[in-house]
């Protein structure tokens, strides 16, 4: 029940925060990712203003969490545990960047797009959505094998 | 600079942002990466491990709403209006961030806050590819 209300206000914290900053617009985003256009003066550098106010407040609050056993409402810190830097993570990362710019939409901006509902927006959601079960099926898959 | 350069509400929105990261953190011992989040609500997880990632992943668009209803934010200026583009860009991110395993919020904002080089590492090629991505789209084809 906490855990579930927690979940359910950080959601809401971070939609919010998605619409203040005016990432759940995709013109924004690929203005930002448009760097031809710093030379012609069209640039437009909000998106790494977000990245700095939301690491103005995680550094501090993971570095509070280094010195803590164990979260405040639930039993241990999820860490992750890869740390290797291979094939798959730079594969992976280059195809979710380009087809973050072919759009404008990285998965949380695209959810709280839906706030709307264009249909734009909805396909891009369906298609990410079977995207990540299509990977989900063939990583089972290639385990198995 | 483009006329469209908005700093405050920017930084405000990214303060907000990771306040809600650093609460799921700090709270639930949870990484706030919406791939992750979002990929596990639908496979391997069950029961309240699948609620507080559905729950969380619903209060995305209302609590996007919810500030566009009270006046706080600007409506999107432009929703993706070519409708095959929308589609291979959501398979691209689908099947890319799944793989890379995060995006903007697990590598971008909580895992440069861990000071994790493998994010670190993923943030510069996701967003090199974006750029790349923009540069052939806009100026090479002319979208």
């Amino acid at each position: 029940m906490r855990l579930s209300l927690i979940a359910l206000a950080a959601g809401l914290l971070f939609g919010a925060g998605l619409a203040i900053s005016g990432m759940y617009d995709p013109a924004k985003v690929l203005g930002f990712l448009d760097i031809a256009a710093i030379a012609s003066g069209g640039w437009d550098p909000s998106l790494a203003f977000v990245m700095a106010g939301g690491l103005a407040v995680t550094v501090p609050a993971f570095s509070l969490a280094r010195r803590r056993a164990q979260p405040i409402a639930a039993p241990q810190f999820q860490t992750p545990t890869a740390t290797a830097i291979d094939g798959r993570l730079m594969v992976g990362a280059l195809v979710f960047g380009i087809g973050w710019g072919l759009v404008g939409y990285c998965p949380g901006p695209a959810l709280a797009a839906l706030a709307f509902g264009s249909t734009g927006t909805i396909l891009f959601v369906l298609a990410m959505m079977a995207g990540m079960v299509l990977e989900g099926m063939a990583n089972k898959q290639l385990a198995s094998a | 600079m483009s006329a469209n350069f908005t700093p405050v509400s920017a930084l405000i929105g990214g303060l907000m942002i990771g306040g809600a990261a650093s609460l799921l953190w700090l709270a639930l011992g949870r990484i706030a990466g919406i791939s992750g989040i979002l990929g596990r609500a639908m496979q391997g997880s069950e029961g309240v491990e699948r609620l507080w990632r559905i729950l969380f992943l619903v209060g995305l668009p209302a609590g996007a709403g919810l500030v566009y209803f009270l006046g706080w934010s600007a409506a999107p200026s432009a929703p993706p209006t070519q409708l095959g583009l929308a589609v291979v860009g959501g398979l691209l991110v689908g099947v890319g961030t799944r793989l890379g395993s995060g995006c903007t919020s697990g590598h971008g904002i909580c895992g440069l806050a861990r000071l994790s080089p493998r994010s670190l590492a993923a943030t510069l090629v996701f967003m090199a590819g974006g750029m790349a991505s923009v540069f052939v789209m806009r100026h090479l084809i002319g979208l």
